[in-house]
């Protein structure tokens, strides 16, 4: 009677198995193991990505650290060489050279990750947060079957980690409870790398050929790449500039935006723009900082014309010296300027441009 | 062609917001709330595509507790033909993969040509939900759009993106995922009439075990805490001062 009744509650229990957990391959390793997703272009590793390693080494005092790099060409052969000695605590750098990489699209890219996961297993797989980084990480995750925790400002453990929220108006403490890989997007301003720790002199890491052979491509949705159009230009990139000036509505045209670069060239300086500036199509959208643009920690920050809206200081309220020169003086952005000057923007660009120190 | 646009309620853009003094969160009760902005160009785009006859019907799809309905009925009123609602009660339990995990069963029932999503909620500012669900999906993925343009011959999608250097374009096989950034339109307000139209039209409700989905969370908060406050800064009245401050003082230039 009692086994009659043990085996009923026994069918009728429903067991969960944790399957993703039984999927993940291999064992689960003790010291963590690092995958960073790596940008290049023209031959070397993109400044962001070498701050993703910065990242990865928070991560575990043990953290072995891989770089992975696709692409095809001799330009894929130069970055790889160059990521062998872009960090001191690069440890390997796997290379996936086939025509499917040429371009960044996140189709092939999400596969080429899932596949190296399957393979090696690492505990964590982090790449910075730029437009490549958001469009291919979180695809890659939902393939492995994992939460990503995006766009993190600091690493307290191996497994936690501060993001913002609401605009950066809040930061945000999670903890990975999942299965490996734990996955993040790091934003490349917050990992600043030490200047002395690139020294390339003593280390370099083996690099090993991704095998391709099982990859199939018609399994991905089909995606083509037609092109890119972009402005050239002679200012520093944003994302890495010690000086960034900026203009918003205020400048009232793409004219005018030319007296800002002007005075960007004698700062040295890369510009920047709000939405605002976009929108109104005084300039195009890779200069635009903000909650939804590019986000920027430069040393100082000049910001022209700029009211100082919510999602517009998303983008530039870790910037070390803040000066809002806008003619209205109850415009937000004195709330968080370090130096404010309430005057006519086009009277103090001018006077700029002349009492300036000529960049050395 | 059907369309499935994904939208979700946040706080209004507008809002200040406060962080509780428990730290467990920010401050959600009393305060406005509205259609994410990213999902209503979302929803614009969508019906942009059905006005100009690429597509047949719009529907629009939330997921959450029960007032994620009024989200739902401003959908319907910007001109959504019907909406769904997967019904999730638990506060914080929602995280992006399991969103994708609901909509990707609803995209096995209702089979649309497109999805649209918002690329980022400005809540939690996650940017993921779209790109998992292509993942899921095994779709191609057009993420940050600033341009869509359907050729329903060829069942292709040119999508221009916005991305770190300029302006990417793509092409992409049908059915695809499509993420919405800013400039892609300015969505339309909800005229009276519809207002009043949308509250006949139907909202069918779900729950995730409806739909065999098991919503399961592998991210905890742990505090929500406010950024560190700047020092007050000062106002200076002359660019002599200023050249002076920025040289001898902050010493940056």
């Amino acid at each position: 009677m009692a086994t009659r009744a043990l085996i009923g509650a026994l069918s009728r229990a429903t067991f969960r198995l944790p399957t993703h957990r039984f999927l993940s391959v291999g064992t689960i390793p003790r010291f963590a193991s690092t995958l960073v997703i790596a940008e290049h272009e023209g031959g070397s590793i993109k400044a962001p990505s070498v701050s993703a390693v910065e990242a990865a080494k928070s991560l575990d005092k043990d953290n072995s650290i891989s770089m992975l790099l696709a692409g095809s060409g001799p330009s894929l052969q130069e970055a790889a060489a160059h990521a062998v000695s872009c960090h001191p605590s690069v440890s390997k750098v796997l290379v996936a050279d086939s025509d499917k990489f040429m371009h960044p699209l996140a189709e092939p890219w999400a596969r080429l990750i899932q596949l190296v996961q399957q393979r090696e297993n690492f505990s964590h797989i982090v790449a910075a947060s730029g437009s490549f980084g958001k469009n291919i990480l979180p695809r890659a995750a939902a393939l492995l079957d994992v939460s990503p925790v995006t766009d993190v400002v600091e690493i307290s453990e191996s497994t936690k980690f501060v993001r913002p929220i609401y605009a950066g108006n809040a930061l945000c403490t999670v903890q990975y409870t999942g299965a490996h890989p734990c996955m993040l997007t790091i934003r490349s301003t917050s990992f600043q790398v030490q200047p002395d720790s690139t020294d390339t002199k003593a280390h370099k890491a083996p690099i090993s050929q991704v095998d391709l052979s099982t990859f199939e491509a018609d399994t991905i949705g089909k995606s083509q790449y037609v092109k890119l159009t972009s402005q050239e230009s002679e200012r520093p990139d944003l994302g890495n500039a010690r000086i960034v000036v900026t203009g918003g509505r205020g400048l009232k045209s793409a004219e005018n935006f030319k007296m800002l670069e002007k005075l960007a060239e004698k700062l040295g300086a890369a510009v920047g723009a709000t939405r605002a500036a976009v929108d109104a199509g005084f300039v195009p959208n890779d200069l635009q900082v903000g909650q939804t643009g590019k986000i920027v920690a430069p040393e100082l920050y000049v910001a022209f014309g700029v009211s100082g809206a919510i999602q517009h200081l998303a983008g530039m309220r870790d910037s070390k010296v803040i000066v809002a020169v806008n003619k209205d003086a109850d415009a937000p952005i004195f709330q968080v300027a370090d130096y404010g000057l309430v005057g006519n923007l086009f009277e103090v660009i001018p006077e700029l441009l002349e009492k300036l120190p000529e960049k050395k | 062609m059907k369309i499935m646009v994904a939208v979700k309620r946040v706080v209004d853009y507008a809002v200040k917001i406060r962080v509780k003094p428990d730290k467990t969160g920010v401050e959600t009760q009393n305060v406005k709330m509205s259609m994410n902005p990213f999902c209503e160009i979302a929803l614009e785009e969508a019906l942009r595509i059905r006005e100009s006859g690429l597509a047949s019907e719009v529907v629009a799809v939330s997921v959450g507790p029960a007032q994620c309905v009024d989200t739902l009925r401003t959908g319907l009123a910007m001109g959504a033909d019907r909406g769904i609602h997967v019904e999730f009660k638990e506060e914080g339990g929602l995280n992006p993969l399991s969103v994708a995990k609901v909509l990707r069963a609803l995209v096995e029932a209702e089979k649309p040509g497109l999805l649209i999503l918002g690329k980022q909620a400005i809540d939690d500012d996650c940017n993921q939900t779209g790109q998992m669900l292509a993942g899921l999906l095994k779709w191609p993925q057009g993420t940050f759009a600033s341009k869509v343009i359907l050729d329903k011959e060829k069942q292709v999608a040119t999508v221009d993106r916005e991305v770190d250097g300029g302006i990417e374009t793509v092409l992409l096989d049908l059915p695809a995922v499509i993420t919405t950034d800013l400039r892609l339109n300015q969505p339309r307000y909800a005229t009276l009439p519809n207002i009043m139209k949308a509250k006949s039209k139907v909202i069918k409700k779900y729950t995730p075990e409806d739909l065999n989905v098991e919503i399961k969370s592998d991210l905890e908060v742990l505090q929500v805490m406010e950024p560190p406050k700047r020092k007050a800064g000062v106002i200076i009245s002359s660019v002599d001062e200023l050249i002076d401050k920025l040289k001898n003082e902050a010493c940056v230039i």
